[in-house]
């Protein structure tokens, strides 16, 4: 089958609506499909990769862990809007730490959030095949 | 590539966000509650850069149920669903800013 | 062009199903194939056969069905995501049979399957285009 780029196009917040969470679940069944894969977080998206997320008092899943499980399924290409994170107040502190295992580097782990500009994202945009807007 | 904006520039920053990071060879199609930031009004000068290149289309159907074909900003371009359907396969990888 | 569609609102509530019907039925005209529809999140509600418009209003599920978009073996392409459709209560006859359930309301022209189906029209289409909220 042939290898297509996917870009996965987030922007908007958890548990307010169902975006974020469905959004997950398409990514991680499109891991099977060994297609190249990128996550971007745009305007409210950033915050569905935020670190401390607690829904015990919302009565709703808090499916933030699963950002975790992503490098394990080789999806490591996550960027993140840096003006979406400053107009926000955030700083990539803010956000987990999410890693993947570099099979190329005799599996160092790296780091698979990347913050970038608004230019670099309209770049790699810009590369894509097909992309998914939740 | 092809950007599709759906919702008024009043009412969410999608618009801004499509500009924030569109290329220079893509375009923006308005539809929906998106042509709103079609017509003449306070936010207007979003589009004007990108209008003048001849790069912002409006879905004429929208437009019209909308009731502002005749304050539709200069050299913003009006298309029936048979030119969107155009625009999607000239222009590439469809982007939605739902 | 191989073009296909995903929908990820309900009828009626938001124009993106209206939208991409007149969409898909120019690109049809225009001799394009839709190769497939996708109903994600709450875009599986525009496959209830229960569906009943006023007479003066238009019949989103029917109109998605009078399109007719089948694969070359005649199976349905308008596809709904199952995940989503049994979280809102869209049942097929055999999801409905599988969970003692003594209904079901998926209309015939559409059919229930996996996320997969949705990765997949992109990589078998040359065009794939996302109507939401």
């Amino acid at each position: 089958m042939a290898t297509k780029k996917f870009m996965y196009l987030n922007r908007k917040a958890s548990y307010g609506t169902v975006y974020a969470i469905e959004s997950l679940e398409v990514v991680l069944i499109a891991a099977a499909f060994e297609q190249d894969v990128s996550l971007a977080f745009i305007d409210d998206g950033v915050y569905q990769i935020i670190e401390g997320q607690n829904t015990d008092s919302i009565g709703m899943k808090n499916f933030s862990k699963t950002y975790h499980a992503l490098g394990d399924y080789d999806i490591n290409k996550l960027y993140v809007s840096a003006e979406s994170l400053e107009e926000r107040g955030l700083t990539e502190d803010d956000l987990m730490p999410l890693v993947y295992e570099d099979e190329d580097d005799d599996w160092a782990e790296k780091p698979s959030v990347k913050v970038v500009s608004n230019a670099e994202l309209s770049k790699i945009m810009s590369d894509q095949d097909v992309c998914l807007s939740f | 590539m092809l950007h599709t904006v759906n919702k008024s520039s009043f009412e969410r920053n999608s618009l801004q966000s499509c500009i924030n990071t569109i290329d220079d060879t893509s375009v923006i199609l308005l539809i929906e509650d998106g042509v709103i930031s079609a017509a003449n009004n306070a936010n207007s000068s979003m589009l004007t850069d990108l209008a003048s290149q001849g790069r912002v289309y409006a879905l004429k159907g929208d437009v019209e149920a909308r009731g502002i074909s005749s304050k539709v900003a200069n050299n913003i371009k009006l298309v029936d669903y048979a030119g969107f359907v155009d625009l999607v396969v000239e222009h590439g990888t469809a982007v939605s800013w739902v | 062009m191989k073009i296909s569609i995903q929908i990820n609102e309900g009828p009626y509530q938001h124009q993106a199903s209206d939208t991409a019907y007149q969409f898909a039925k120019a690109a049809i005209e225009k001799g394009h194939e839709i190769f497939r529809v996708f109903f994600y999140h709450d875009g599986v509600n525009n496959a209830s056969r229960f569906t009943m418009p006023p007479q003066d209003d238009r019949n989103v599920v029917n109109q998605w069905a009078e399109l007719d978009i089948k694969d070359a073996d005649g199976n349905p392409e308008l596809v709904v995501c199952i995940a989503a459709a049994l979280r809102r209560g869209m049942l097929d006859e055999s999801e409905a049979s599988k969970n003692g359930i003594d209904g079901n309301n998926v209309h015939p022209a559409f059919r229930i399957s996996g996320l997969g189906q949705l990765i997949e029209a992109g990589i078998q289409s040359d065009r794939l285009v996302v109507f939401g909220d």
